[in-house]
């Protein structure tokens, strides 16, 4: 499975279980306009770590915060220098 | 010479021009002269002497009402948002109130329940000066205590603007925000100075949606904004960011990382950043100013004989000053040790010439600032019927600080349906507790440790 289409099913499965309401998922889309809370960001970063090992918010002090989906995807698509 | 009236109606006459100086709510404004000088209720002096419990729903409410009886109660119970009935009777008790003054929606839900419940006006009247003497209101903050339920810490209003220093005169007014509630203590904090120095303040709304917080904060001219880490975290991950352009970032309430101060830095150039260490019981003990994470230990080394006294015992920082709680209502818990000091439990570590905090003893769990209990969701997983223990701890998390997870040994009988059990165990949570404290992960364990008093072995516990 594609690193994008593991983090679209963990966002939409976080929203199930958190019982909210998902904009469409689009790469421009704004996180903060996602429906997702700080806890579902929160769950959803756990949960990336344990399927891909990555947590690219901890590999660097230099991470700049992701504002769109598609920058979030990029986050976890490069490979950490 | 007369010592200057300690109180908010006191501060705000000693401010000077009031006119340009707003209390701004997510619906409508309010200029603080209007604040200082009229009043929302029919008789003031109807409240002389009361144990008063504010729980109005808005924060704008709760300002006003502090502002009209601070001076004449003898106790102002500030009650957050969102407070289980089971709570209220114990904050009823313990705080011996017999008045609720709250917004006409909740008149009914509060009548019986103590002698006198008024429902809050918009202010209209002229205030009319209070013919008795002005008396010393205690202020009572709520924390979450062990059980869950909240405990009640007694401040006044001396000791609360204890860290407010004069403002320095800018180029624009200065307005301030918050991301907290104006009811906790970090909130109170900002409400405070606001008053102190006359000036506007914006206060947020649980409801409001960040985007439209920050476009609020944008239109109400907002210079200097405080919130946790986590709230910060939101702030930079929102594209109406920029819409902001603060003169002051202030972190507190929450272990502010290097990134998040780094990462603030650069979203606000050229923004001072600075982190505060405070607590609802210690008070305000320090402000960093140096873009750091940690605090220089001569904080603490040079502080004998300071107004914020400080010192490490076996790693946990402890704090005397005139700005801490006098003490807890209702329950025999002790907030000071003998000497003087409040031992906050919050961890430190010693690196060279900077403490870091490492976090909470005991390992309570902090997720986004708000607080988690190991034992409050065990207790929960612990009622499985398949489940023999359990052990909650942090889970490190760039966005939150930490993520609650859990380890689970079972009975005997459980042994081939791990996964079935965990999902289980997960829905259990669901049911019964509030969101952020359900474990995100759920691993099952052959044992979990447990020291020779008999007690869960914890990690810093």
């Amino acid at each position: 499975m594609s690193t994008r289409s593991k983090i679209i099913q963990a966002i939409e499965e976080i929203a199930a279980a958190q019982k909210k309401t998902l904009a469409p998922l689009t790469d421009d889309l704004a996180l903060t306009n996602s429906g997702l809370d700080s806890l579902c960001f929160a769950l959803l970063v756990a949960r990336l770590e344990d399927e891909t090992g990555r947590d690219p918010f901890s590999e660097s002090d230099e991470v700049s915060f992701p504002v769109t989906l598609g920058e979030l995807i990029a986050l976890y698509e490069h490979e950490h220098a | 010479m007369n010592t200057p009236e300690i109180t908010l109606r006191g501060f705000l006459a000693q401010a000077g021009d009031l006119s340009a100086g707003m209390l701004h709510g997510p619906k409508r404004s309010l200029s603080l002269d209007v604040a200082a000088h009229c009043t929302g209720f029919k008789n003031r002096e109807d409240f002389r002497g009361r144990s008063i419990l504010i729980a109005t729903e808005g924060q704008l409410a709760a300002a006003l009402v502090l502002i009209e009886l601070d001076g004449i109660a003898r106790r102002m119970v500030l009650c957050p948002p969102g407070l289980a009935d089971e709570h209220l009777r114990g904050i009823v008790g313990q705080a011996e109130v017999d008045t609720i003054v709250s917004g006409e929606a909740d008149v009914a839900r509060y009548s019986g329940s103590v002698p006198h419940v008024v429902s809050y006006l918009e202010p209209s009247g002229p205030m009319s000066p209070i013919p008795g003497a002005v008396r010393e209101t205690e202020w009572i903050l709520t924390t979450s205590g062990t059980t869950g339920a909240p405990k009640l810490v007694v401040h006044t209003l001396r000791g609360l603007v204890g860290a407010i220093a004069p403002i320095v005169p800018a180029a624009r007014p200065t307005a301030w925000a918050t991301f907290y509630d104006i009811r906790r203590y970090g909130g109170l904090q900002i409400f405070l100075r606001a008053i102190v120095g006359g000036s506007s303040m914006i206060l947020s709304h649980a409801d409001e949606p960040l985007d439209q917080h920050l476009r609020r904060l944008a239109r109400c001219g907002v210079t200097h904004i405080s919130g946790t880490p986590s709230h910060w975290r939101r702030v930079l991950m929102s594209p109406k960011r920029d819409l902001i352009a603060p003169d002051y970032v202030r972190l507190s309430g929450e272990i502010a990382d290097q990134a998040v101060l780094d990462a603030l830095k650069k979203a606000f150039a050229p923004a001072s950043v600075s982190h505060a260490y405070a607590s609802t019981e210690a008070g305000v003990a320090f402000n960093v100013t140096d873009g750091l994470e940690g605090f220089p230990v001569n904080l603490v080394s040079q502080s004998r004989g300071r107004d914020v006294e400080m010192k490490v015992v076996d790693d946990s920082l402890c704090i005397r000053s005139a700005r801490m709680a006098s003490g807890y209502l209702g329950v025999p818990d002790r907030l000071h040790e003998p000497d003087g000091f409040v031992d906050t439990g919050d961890m430190v570590e010693q690196r060279g010439e900077r403490y870091y905090f490492i976090g909470r003893r005991g390992g309570i769990i902090n997720v986004g600032g708000l607080k988690v209990h190991p034992e409050e969701v065990e207790r929960i997983i612990n009622a499985h019927p398949l489940v023999r223990m359990s052990r909650v701890s942090a889970r490190k998390n760039p966005i939150t600080g930490a993520l609650v997870q859990a380890e689970i040994v079972l009975n005997s009988g459980g042994r081939n349906v791990d996964d079935a059990i965990a999902d289980e165990v997960s829905a259990l949570c669901r049911a019964e507790l509030a969101p952020h404290k359900v474990p995100a992960r759920i691993k099952i364990v052959d044992h979990l440790a447990v020291t020779s008093g008999g007690k869960l072995a914890r990690p810093n516990g």
